[in-house]
This record gives C-alpha cells, structure tokens and sequence, in this order.
C-alpha cells in the first residue's frame, strides 16, 4: 500500500504546530497502524529528520497508551480497538490519512501526537480507590455474595483503561464516560459503599476543574471507546452524583 | 447542594428537568390546539379556560417563561463552556461515524426554535397579553358574541410565509426533540431496562408532536 500521511508536528508544548505531508510506500496491509508509525520513523531517522512522536506501550490493547485521533475518529475507524490493534487492512492504496493528537483543553500537546493525560490521573486520585486496611485482617473477597448482574457490570465498568478516547471523541471534550466508569466499577460493589458519598463528589469536581466539558449525551464517547464503556454508567454516576449532593 | 449548579453533573440535570418540564407543556399545547381541526367550539372552550383560569396564568405561566427561558440561557452557557474544553479544533473530524447530526447540532435547532418562540409570541402571546391585561377584556368574546380564539388561530395561518415559517419552525422542533427526549432521561440517571422502549416512544413523540403542529397550520391554511 502507498499512502499520503497528514500528521500533526509540534516541536513543544509552546509550539503552535502544523500538518505536515509524508509520503509512505510498500506497507504491509497486515502491519498495526504503529508499525506503520514505526516504518515512518525509520525513514525520517535515515534522513536524519526528526521522528513523530507518538505514545505506545504494550501495543496489545490494554495499557490505554496509544492516542492517535485517525481519519477523525479516536483509534481509527475500526470499533472495539485500540490504535495499536487497528490494522492498514482497514485502509486503501492510495489513501490519505489523518493523524492527529486528542483534542482538549484538559489533554494539552507535549510533543506531536503525544498528549498529556494526567488530568485522569488526577481524577482519580480524587476518589477512585477504596480504604481496606491490608494489615493482615483483610476479608476474602469471595465472602462477600454479590449479584451475578452487579458483578459483571463492575467489571465491565473495570475494563477501561483510561485511554481518553471519551475525550477526543466527544463534541465537548467531556470526560463523563472515564470517570463514570471508575465511579460504577465501585457503586456496583459493597466495597464501594463506604465511601460512595465523597467518591462521586470528588471525582466529579476534579474533572470539572480540569476543564473537561460538559456530557450532552451524543453517544460518541460509547461508539469510539475501545473497551465498550457504557452510557449506562454516566446515568448511573449521575444518580449516584445527585444523591450525594441530597445527603452532602 | 449548595453546589450542585456548579457542578457539570447538576448543570445538566437542571436542563433535563426544564426540557422534560417543556416537553409536558408542548403536549398539552397540542392537545389543545388538535381541537381547533375537529371543533372550533371545543377549542374555544379549552383556550377560554386555559386563557383566564387563575392557576394557570398566575402560576403556570410564569413557571413556564421561566423554564423556557431558563432552558435557552442554560444551553447558551453549557455550549460556551463546552466549546472552551476543546480550543484547537481537529483538522479532520468523523463526527457522523458516531453520533447522530442532531445531537452534534442542538444549538443550531434550539436556536432555530428561539427565532421560531419570538415569531410565536409576536403572533399570540403580545397580543393576548395586550386584550386581557391592557384593555382589560377577560371576555374572550368577539363584538359578535362568539368567542375570539378560533378566529384569531385561523386568521394567522392565512400568510403563507407564516404557515412556511412554522413548518420550518417545527421540523427544527422535531430535530431538537429526536435528541433531546432521551437525552433529558439519561440526564436525570435513567438507563435502565426501559431505555429501549422510551427511545421508540421518544421517535413517536418527536415527530408525532411537531408533525401534528405542522398538520395544525396547513390545515387552517388549506380550509380558510
């Protein structure tokens, strides 16, 4: 395949940045979308150019490293995968390809494609975690009954990894779908009950002050998530948000 | 509490409770006006009541301007801020690959909807305002005898640019409507077992009501 590359170059975060134009040829349609990333940068590098800078770390789809906004969509146009599982066999020859950074005022561009996403981190911090004292007294987990359908709703919340797809995705550059995935994973569980109350709180005033914007329910944070993160958890963080804010 | 509308979460919440408060209201406004197609009497009757009766014009209808205007000055505030969260655009965005033209577009249809209410309260609204409250007739009677409301509702749908406006008016409704039905549920934490039956009610609704209305103007415009 031979294809026309419109990738996102910016030197620093103070730099104001461009498209810059790259011709591509002889790729495999069988490569991952970064290996074609890393052919690129053989090349530049051979040149004596500098390469694109992009995040990637276990390029198997679970580290939520990858970022890429491709073609206009997070992760490319394939659903259910991340950058790092999306193959060239979802493009044509002589097709021209758009690679950009996540876009938002919360995820600021350190160098080319490659964004800052701390802001989750720091949501998280905020709240996502429960206190269980570890000094030998824990209880077994499995003590606990827990609803088959609360049980595969927490994990299914748990699957996501905080890659920021929600974000770029979303008209708004809302971060409703990361945090309220991290908000059910726990409010579905007993565990997560004691501190239920300051949990949603916390975290929902961090990501406001972030700067993440405002959730209108458009729906396209779910389609692009790599993980399939439900809309069903925003509504439930909302509940959950509400009734805190009654008994607060 | 305290917080809770400055919060994201208590923003939208507060804008779910007026568009489903406003959703009501339309209803009710078309169960009314349907009248007017199969009894001009009916409607007369039903437009009396709702234009003199104490509880709706000293405590409904404030409580309404205000969600209406609530609503509009909220969607103008969460889409500044919204806007702010994202200062460089994208140079490519797929935006119909996941999300439907209406929900990317409410605040081109609200506003669309806007123009359309002050087009609306020049029509009906300023001038019943003006006989009831300004000349001081609470009759809703004609010099003839017979009640004012049916004549006046057939009369404003004689302009062609009139009825055209409403028509352009209430597709825009009905786009607004497709989105904005589910989206004030999932708002207020409903997702559940039933969102499924609510999003085929919520088509019925969204464009049943504004279809209706359309019905409504051409209609009178077609039979006078």
């Amino acid at each position: 395949m031979n294809l026309t590359l419109k990738i996102w170059r910016q030197k620093d975060a103070n730099d104001k940045g461009k498209i810059v134009d790259y011709k591509i040829n002889d790729i495999s349609p069988d490569m991952s979308f970064l290996e074609m990333l890393d052919v690129l940068n053989s090349e530049l590098i051979t040149k004596g150019d500098e390469p694109v800078a992009f995040d990637h770390d276990c390029r198997e789809g679970i580290c939520g490293s990858c970022s890429l906004y491709i073609n206009g969509e997070a992760h490319g146009p394939d659903r259910l995968v991340t950058t790092c599982q999306l193959h060239m066999r979802k493009f044509k020859d002589g097709d021209t390809i758009f690679i950009e950074p996540f876009r938002a005022k919360a995820f600021p561009v350190i160098k080319d494609l490659v964004v800052d996403r701390t802001a989750f981190d720091r949501v998280q911090h905020a709240g996502g975690f429960i206190s269980v004292n570890t000094s030998g007294n824990t209880q077994d987990a499995n003590s606990i009954p827990i609803e088959k359908v609360n049980a595969d709703k927490a994990f299914d919340a748990a699957t996501c990894i905080g890659c920021g797809a929600c974000v770029a995705s979303c008209k708004n550059s809302s971060a409703m779908l990361f945090v309220s995935a991290k908000v059910s994973q726990f409010a579905l569980l007993p565990q997560g009950q004691v501190e239920a109350t300051d949990r949603v709180l916390n975290m929902v005033n961090q990501m406001d002050e972030e700067g993440f914007g405002n959730c209108t329910n458009t729906g396209a944070c779910e389609v692009e998530c790599p993980k399939g993160i439900s809309l069903e958890n925003i509504a439930r963080m909302n509940r959950e948000f509400l009734t805190a804010s009654l008994k607060g | 509490m305290s917080g809770i509308l400055n919060s994201s979460i208590g923003r939208k919440f507060a804008m779910a409770l007026s568009a489903l408060f406003l959703m009501f209201f339309l209803l009710q406004h078309f169960a009314i006006n349907i009248l007017s197609v199969f009894s001009p009497d009916a409607f007369n009757e039903a437009s009396h009541f709702m234009g003199t009766f104490w509880a709706v014009q000293y405590l409904l209808q404030p409580i309404l301007i205000l969600g209406v205007l609530f609503h509009f000055v909220m969607g103008f505030v969460l889409e500044i801020k919204n806007n702010k969260a994202r200062q460089i655009s994208y140079a490519k965005n797929n935006g119909g690959a996941n999300s439907s033209w209406m929900s990317r577009n409410m605040i081109w249809s609200g506003l669309a909807i806007l123009a359309f209410i002050v087009l609306h309260f020049i029509d009906f609204w300023i001038p019943e305002l003006n006989v009831k409250y300004i000349d001081g007739d609470m009759s809703g009677l004609l010099p003839n005898g017979g009640y004012r409301y049916y004549e006046e509702l057939t009369h404003k749908f004689v302009n062609p640019l009139r009825v055209g406006a409403y028509v352009l008016a209430f597709i825009f409704l009905a786009l607004h409507l497709l989105h904005g039905f589910n989206s004030a549920f999932q708002s207020v934490g409903a997702n559940n077992k039933y969102t499924n039956g609510l999003k085929g009610f919520s088509k019925i609704y969204a464009i049943g009501v504004p279809l209706g209305f359309i019905f409504i103007a051409l209609f009178h415009h077609f039979n006078h």
